[in-house]
């Protein structure tokens, strides 16, 4: 294991997430559910990878099998060159939910601590980094408050850097902004940007919206449903400095009207 | 702007006392009235049986005075109760001389109301720290999920008057206990003091067990994965969310199992010939008829109750405050 691990390492051009022929049905009351159907992906170090697609085409599930939330049914997932479950015994995953998921009796500071205090980080390493990982949110000087005195946008911060605290080096985002108002999601999205610019990890991000993913991502995968799958991976050429405006460009709504074809072929094939 | 809104808001705050005070105290005068009502009617039989067997002349107000003073009524009004708790509280001293030493006064309401209270504390902490274990236990074992929440429920069921006397039998007679008191560890009140006690967790540690599973169930999918992201153990899984998570569950427990700590510790004093407690007091008062004294041991047994049931309010408060629950 150590061995491919190196290997994974050395050869620069390693992707950080593989997956080869993915299956995964759930068994339900309601007789087996195909969440995922022979998915292919290849995702590279540093990449903004975003997973889009209507409810049900298995985006959600996808992104829970590279964090070992799920085992798929057939087919190999590589995370670094090893297993999910192993990957993540090797702090490699920083998860954001669609809610902030910050608990009630810890403070922001004590939240973000969470994973430090869990695996086993000293006490003035623990401050040091959620001092850090405060200041790389924004969130500075609201770490002695309690999660009730934010907004729905600061707790999502906050969550933001539970997750950055450890140094997972790949960010896994399940609608993160989904349930925030349109201004406050533009602004996290901007300051995710910077974010991802600043700590060059690797990131996948799942959302309903196409300006989002199209504004965010170097690379967008378009899902369709029953059986969950990837209809079309489209490579963005947009620059990598993104300011909001690029959304008015012809390059934007280029991508964007590629993505929406996707997303509409998806549909024919279920209708 | 601050400045200008403090006194309305402090008069709001009266005026929302006052509108939660009228109802209160109306509902109190109420329950008197009733009571006074209910202790002439239940009392006359009596006065009228004198009356008829001494050939008294009484005016209506005599009889109803005389339904109110009686020294052994069938329901004593609220007065002779009060002054009764009077009495035996301030009235007597809590200590006396015997036989040169200074010894617990047994007319006094208040050493009763000690021997009743000691048991119940000791069997609510012993109850409340089985049914958080057992609480534990269940959410983390499905053997035990299946096998230990019948048998909580079954033990529920019997009537604890009929296993009180085996309890205390049992107890009784265990070498260890015996050995204690031999060896001058434990005085024999002391010993006394231990099948009451485990009478009352008898019957605290059952709501324990309820509330604590489900609190310890109540964090939810979401709050489990991200444990699980960080790859944490079942013991910090414990710690860091369920134990916290489940706070607000345990005091609503705790509440109704320090009331059945209570009741129960009471219950063991009936059938076991205890000499001190609110119990023992209950059945020399229903021994001899004495009403009052029965009465009076009952209210006493509910201000405990209530007592004890604030002060874990206020500790619920001051506890969940500092987890940071909105104010």
């Amino acid at each position: 294991m150590t061995q491919t691990a190196v290997a994974a390492t050395t050869e620069a051009s390693a992707p950080v997430i593989a997956a080869q022929n993915l299956d995964l049905t759930f068994q339900t009351n309601d007789g087996p559910v195909h969440a995922l159907k022979d998915v292919n992906l290849t995702i590279g170090k540093g990449e903004f990878v975003s997973f889009i697609g209507p409810s049900g085409c298995g985006k959600t599930t996808l992104l829970r099998v590279i964090a070992a939330l799920e085992h798929p049914t057939s087919g190999t997932i590589t995370v670094n060159g090893i297993t999910p479950d192993q990957a993540r015994q090797n702090r490699a995953y920083g998860y954001v939910f669609q809610a902030a998921g910050l608990y009630p009796w810890r403070s922001i500071e004590k939240n973000i601590a969470l994973p430090l205090e869990i695996m086993g980080f000293d006490r003035a390493e623990q401050e040091k980094r959620v001092k850090n990982v405060l200041q790389l949110v924004d969130l500075d000087g609201f770490g002695k408050k309690f999660p009730w005195q934010l907004s729905g946008g600061m707790q999502q911060r906050a969550s933001i850097a539970r997750a950055l605290a450890f140094d997972a080096d790949i960010l896994l985002m399940d609608e993160p902004f989904g349930a925030l108002d349109e201004i406050v999601r533009d602004h996290l999205n901007e300051q995710l940007l910077q974010l991802w610019a600043r700590t060059q990890k690797t990131i996948c991000f799942v959302t309903h919206s196409i300006p989002e993913a199209v504004y965010l991502s170097t690379k967008i995968v378009v899902m369709s449903p029953r059986p969950g799958r990837i209809t079309d991976i489209i490579e963005s050429d947009l620059p990598r400095q993104r300011p909001l405006d690029i959304r008015d460009t012809p390059q934007f709504l280029a991508i964007a009207h590629r993505v929406r074809e996707g997303l509409r072929a998806g549909h024919a094939y279920e209708d | 702007m601050a400045v200008t809104d403090r006194p309305t808001r402090t008069a709001g705050a009266l005026a929302a006392m006052a509108r939660a005070v009228v109802p209160v105290l109306s509902v109190v005068l109420a329950i008197i009235a009733i009571w006074y009502g209910a202790s002439v009617m239940m009392n006359r039989a009596w006065t009228l049986d004198q009356i008829q067997r001494q050939n008294l002349e009484m005016t209506p107000s005599q009889i109803i005075a005389d339904a109110m003073t009686q020294e052994r009524p069938v329901l004593p009004p609220p007065h002779q109760v009060a002054a009764e708790i009077w009495n035996t509280t301030v009235g007597e001293p809590v200590m006396r001389e015997r036989r040169g030493q200074m010894q617990g006064n047994p007319r006094n309401l208040i050493f009763h109301a000690y021997h009743t209270l000691w048991p119940t504390i000791l069997g609510f902490m012993i109850g409340t720290g089985l049914g958080i274990l057992l609480a534990i236990g269940i959410v983390h074992s499905r053997a035990m999920d299946l096998s230990v929440m019948p048998w909580a429920i079954a033990s529920q069921t019997i009537p604890i008057l009929a296993i009180a006397p085996i309890i205390v039998v049992v107890v009784a007679n265990l070498p260890v206990l015996n050995t204690a008191v031999d060896q001058g560890w434990i005085s024999d009140d002391t010993k006394l003091l231990v099948p009451k006690a485990l009478i009352s967790a008898y019957l605290s540690f059952f709501p324990v067990v309820v509330g604590m599973v489900a609190g310890l169930r109540s964090p939810n999918a979401m709050d489990l994965d991200l444990m699980r992201t960080y790859s944490a153990s079942r013991a910090q899984m414990l710690w860091k969310l369920r134990l916290p998570a489940s706070v607000p569950f345990l005091f609503t427990s705790l509440k109704v199992s320090i009331a059945a700590a209570l009741v129960g510790t009471i219950v063991a004093e009936l059938p076991t010939g205890a000499r001190f407690g609110l119990g023992a007091r209950l059945l020399t008062g229903s021994y001899y008829g004495q009403t009052i004294q029965i009465w009076s041991a009952l209210f006493m047994a509910a201000i405990c109750a209530a007592a004890l049931v604030m002060i874990l309010g206020a500790l619920e408060k001051i506890v969940l405050r500092r987890m940071g629950v909105r104010p």
